[in-house]
């Protein structure tokens, strides 16, 4: 589209409405038609119409802006003052995401200094969604505290702290990130989802966390925060009654915490994700009591409980005695055939389960006790593992078609005298009623 | 000169055929189509290989990459002078050295190899103006994939495929596999003369690695001696071996199977010393000898059909072994971490298995597909977190089979950033190793300085007493570095950060995590986001302003800064409509 002179002047009027500009559009479009093969003729033509793309109306200028990334929105606000006005409207600057990197250790590009710095002087009290996602470097993980400090004038109503490499919050002085922090806390007074996984956020913060945003806090996600202690999480859940999402570290998990979430003032809670996670090899792990998980499911049935465990395999004895209520269940690192004996005797509600890792003992009875108890299982993975192809089998037509995920690799499954691994995947895709393979790996 | 004179004013009718074959790849003169199609009616042929002198002292290239590549001319130049001809190795650049040439030798022919890989195609492109501006013939043919690869790609509607079944799929459908050229023979020689002059040894010779620039004291005999010859003896030994063991499928891994074998052939098949459609045959034959005239199944070839996948992926993507620009790469923020990456390159990683594994990768330049495994995830996705592009560089100038195009293709594999792999399946630096070697021989054998570690620590032998290390005469931290990473802390990280760039990949928001990958088409091809329990969780996402999933209509910044799986509906050769899911890179 070329330019027209004068077209700035147009579009800064505003008296010309958007009944003016639809006029004209549809005034075009015959002489469109007509000169559909000359296409210099039609931009002159457009011209002399006197279209001017500057007088589109705002609400349908902002449709298209949502449509394009930044970069491209930049572009257009050169265009012409109404274009630039449009590039500033509030509804586009609600959710942002501060990309924060150094050329000496990420491969990615960061938003530009100029940017930030727009952006907190023009469009700060317009965030509402906003992320920082830091690479491995501690410059970044300081550049976004510095942000993060300057958001006084706005309320956010989600916060994401990624570390995108390397838990680089963790490295900053802990007073720094946390004066940056209750910053956000205490000024946006309606914060609803927050992230800071691997960041050292302690016990006082969250206290301020809850003084300021109880009423609104619906999700808190703070896998591996070593400063927190399971009183400061306790006081999460006593103070917030609409939180309806969290993820937390083993340690911090409680019977009273469970209690907490169970209690009457309290929604019923929808997801809860705890990462087990061994420090040292020989760990010991404390139990959480049967009741305390049947008071969290009677208020809240239908939860999700997501565990990931990255244990060593002598670390399990406290896990999987009793009933647990987990739904999406990983072991991270290699687990024994003891174990998962004992999860299909006591993970009647699992959905997902994924074992990286376990001996070279074929897995059968055990894959056919979960097939067996476990009734709503629909996805299941199984890296380093072994299971002889006629047990395989028999696991997938008990569970037939609610299996939805099935991802094992190749190597897992064990020819027998029943089926070879070019039988199996035929086998296999008559009870799931659709075509699987198992996952392969290059031969390279 | 008389002899321009003649050249210059031969008439047409009686002209000369002069040819020269240009040795690229394929250093063999079994199964060499183009060649065999040049020599026919040709009056001359010259062989020639070009080699630039600059290249072999800057590339990225190692010494035992360089030694089997020598190897290869010596034996090629020994083949041909059983035929009265000789290799002529020519020092310079491609485009510099073939206008002389042709001027030089009155050249009226030229052969070669086909070459897919997208540099080779500029490289050749560039060749074939000069050589039709100077009025040479060309003959290419394809001999180093078992097809042409355009066909597969067009029988797959102009894409390449992005999944291996996929790409079974197709090759089911494509024609036979043509059948290898017959061999150079002396017979097939026998109107065609190479013109030798007396000092051609000192014009033509194969080079010496000290020529080149290489330092070779100390140098230990190769494991993998390269060479046509070489090659035909192990295709032998390698079927002799199969049909022995009368067992068709994947061979259980062993201790011993991460050893060099000297039935082993892929570096042969990397140069060309070796021609994959002889392989492939061979390999036909035996299974319908032994098996009585059954028709061999898919998984019988399954090295050759790998190769041949990346293959195909990678010929129209010059950015095939790149992350940035390249749009089967999904956008993941690798570290960078240039001390980390030396502490892996040179073995000094503090994992025994690891660093076992790189140091018989620098010492021999080959090592089991299941090694190449464990030290990629370990580098990448694994443990720290490192891009794929520095290990395949490493690869690059170590590994004899590292093709451009199976070695970035299997780098993204095993970093899980293309071809639709789930992540979640980690190999663990101690746990892997230990179930493949129980006794620790490998490592013995590679890392002498844990000999005496028993069989119980070698593999974290940081967790063995000191008593046990002081016995051992080796002292964690002292003889033999501490672990550089905490593995399970490390695989904790990286699962959640995998987790998080599919999430956003696939816009998926459930709690699954075998459900963030996109579905594989032929894998269930279920799609994404589409069970009622996933629009659920979409819906509480949604209302809970998960910063993870901003709203969708608000410009989302995730759209707009890395890819997209847009999902294209292709028709499927089995005649069902599969949904495909296509990476593009948006921005």
């Amino acid at each position: 589209m070329k330019r027209v002179k004068g077209d700035e002047d147009a579009c800064s009027s505003s008296s010309e409405g958007p009944t003016e500009s639809c006029k004209k559009v549809r005034k075009l479009q015959p002489s469109k038609e007509k000169h559909q093969e000359e296409e210099e003729e039609t931009d002159v033509d457009l011209c002399e119409f006197g279209f001017d793309w500057a007088l589109l109306p705002q609400e349908i200028l902002l449709n298209i802006f949502q449509f394009l990334p930044l970069l491209d929105r930049a572009y257009a606000s050169q265009v012409c003052r109404g274009w630039n006005q449009a590039f500033h409207m509030p509804e586009l600057w609600r959710c942002f995401e501060f990309e924060l990197n150094q050329p000496a250790s990420s491969y990615l590009k960061a938003t530009h200094p100029e940017l930030i710095k727009q952006i907190i002087k023009r469009h700060s009290n317009h965030l509402q969604y906003v992320s920082f996602k830091v690479d491995s470097s501690t410059e970044s993980a300081e550049a976004a505290c510095d942000i993060l400090s300057q958001l006084v004038n706005c309320s956010l109503k989600t916060l994401g702290l990624i570390s995108t490499a390397r838990p680089s919050f963790m490295e900053l002085p802990k007073s720094h990130f946390i004066s940056a922090l209750t910053v956000v806390f205490v000024n946006s007074k309606s914060l609803s989802s927050l992230k800071i996984d691997d960041t050292p956020v302690d016990d006082p913060s969250l206290k301020v966390l809850v003084a300021n945003n109880s009423d609104t806090l619906r999700m808190l996600k703070m896998s591996s925060c070593p400063h927190v202690s399971p009183a400061g999480i306790l006081c999460v859940a006593d103070q917030c009654h609409g939180l309806r999402e969290l993820a937390l570290n083993y340690h911090l998990l409680s019977d009273e915490l469970l209690l907490a979430l169970s209690s009457e003032k309290h929604v019923h809670l929808e997801h809860l994700r705890i990462d087990v996670v061994s420090e040292n090899p020989g760990q010991h792990f404390h139990t959480i009591r049967k009741s305390s998980w049947d008071a969290m499911l009677r208020h809240s049935p239908k939860f999700n409980l997501v565990m990931y465990f990255f244990l060593y395999e002598d670390e399990f004895g406290p896990f999987f005695r009793e009933e647990v209520p987990i739904t999406h269940l990983y072991f991270g690192r290699s687990v024994s055939k003891d174990v998962l004996g004992r999860v299909g005797v006591h993970c009647p509600r699992l959905v997902e389960l994924v074992v990286c890792a376990n001996g070279l003992r074929p897995l059968d009875e055990e894959l056919i006790r979960i097939a067996k108890r476990c009734t709503q299982l629909s996805a299941i993975g199984l890296g380093e593992c072994e299971v002889s192809c006629s047990a395989f089998v028999e696991f997938v037509k008990m569970c037939g078609r609610r299996l939805s995920q099935l991802s094992i690799m190749e190597e897992v499954l064990i020819p027998d005298h029943k089926y070879n691994l070019d039988e199996i995947h035929w086998e296999v895709s008559k009870h799931l009623g659709r075509v699987w393979f198992p996952d392969m790996m290059p031969t390279w | 000169s008389d002899q321009n004179f003649l050249a210059r004013y031969w008439p047409a009718s009686e002209m000369v055929g002069n040819t020269i074959h240009w040795f690229r790849k394929g250093l063999r003169l079994h199964d060499n189509p183009s060649l065999k199609e040049s020599i026919r009616g040709a009056d001359t042929l010259r062989c020639v290989y070009i080699l630039d002198p600059w290249f072999a002292g800057s590339s990225n290239v190692g010494i035992s990459r360089w030694r089997f590549l020598l190897q290869c001319l010596e034996d090629l130049d020994t083949s041909l002078r059983k035929l009265n001809s000789r290799l002529f190795v020519i020092r310079g650049q491609p485009t510099d050295v073939f206008p002389r040439l042709f001027q030089e030798w009155q050249t009226s022919q030229l052969s070669y190899e086909y070459d897919s890989e997208p540099f080779g195609k500029e490289r050749d492109a560039a060749i074939q103006k000069l050589a039709s501006e100077a009025g040479v013939e060309v003959t290419v043919k394809v001999s180093h994939t078992l097809y042409d690869l355009d066909k597969i790609i067009e029988l797959n509607g102009g894409q390449s495929p992005l999944t291996y079944k996929r790409f079974q799929a197709l090759i089911s459908h494509m024609d036979a596999v043509e059948s290898p050229a017959e061999i150079i023979t002396a017979e097939v020689m026998r109107k065609c003369a190479t013109p030798i002059s007396d000092d051609h040894d000192d014009k033509f010779a194969v080079p010496s690695l000290e020529e080149l620039g290489f330092e070779t004291e100390g140098l230990a005999t190769a494991v993998w001696p390269g060479g046509e010859t070489e090659a035909l003896t192990r295709l032998e030994r390698h079927l002799e071996r199969k049909a022995w063991v009368a067992n068709f499928e994947r061979p259980r891994m062993n201790a011993n199977s991460l050893l060099a074998s000297p039935t082993g052939l892929s570096p042969y098949l990397r140069f060309g010393c070796l021609s994959c459609r002889l392989f492939y045959f061979k390999l036909t034959d035996l299974y319908r000898k032994v098996k009585k005239n059954s028709s061999p199944p898919l998984s019988l070839y399954g090295q050759l059909l790998w190769r041949e996948f990346f293959y195909t992926t990678a010929t129209n993507n010059p950015r095939f072994d790149k992350m940035e620009g390249n749009p089967v790469c999904v956008q993941i923020p690798w570290d960078r971490n240039p001390e980390a990456l030396a502490k892996w390159a040179e073995g000094r990683t503090g994992f025994p298995w690891i660093d076992a594994i790189m140091t018989q990768l620098r010492q021999e330049g080959w090592i089991h597909h299941l090694a190449r495994h464990a030290v990629a995830c370990f580098l990448t996705r694994g443990d720290l977190w490192i891009s794929w592009e520095e290990g395949m560089k490493v690869f690059e100038e170590l590994l004899l089979d590292a093709d451009w195009s199976v070695n970035a293709g299997s780098w993204m594999w095993l970093s899980c950033s293309s071809f639709f792999q789930q992540f979640f399946h980690c190999y663990c630096p101690v746990g892997f190793g230990r179930r493949t070697d129980p006794n620790g021989d490998y490592i013995r054998r590679y890392l002498p300085i844990l000999k005496a570690f028993p069989a119980k620590y070698i593999f974290d032998p940081w967790n063995a007493p000191e008593s046990v290390q002081k016995a051992a005469k080796c002292v964690i931290g002292m003889h033999y570095p501490k672990p550089m990473v905490h593995h399970t802390e490390a695989s904790r990280l990286n699962i959640q950060r995998m987790t998080q760039i599919y999430q956003q990949l696939s816009c998926y928001r459930g709690l699954g995590l075998l459900a963030t990958v996109p579905a594989n088409p032929n894998n269930g091809g279920n799609g994404v986001g589409t069970s009622p329990e996933e629009i659920q969780h979409e819906a509480v996402a949604q209302a809970g302003k998960d910063p993870l999933h901003p709203p969708r209509f608000l410009g989302c910044p995730y759209h707009s800064k890395t890819c997209i799986f847009q999902r294209v509906g292709l028709k499927d050769m089995l005649g069902h409509v599969f949904f495909f899911n296509q990476i593009e890179l948006v921005l």
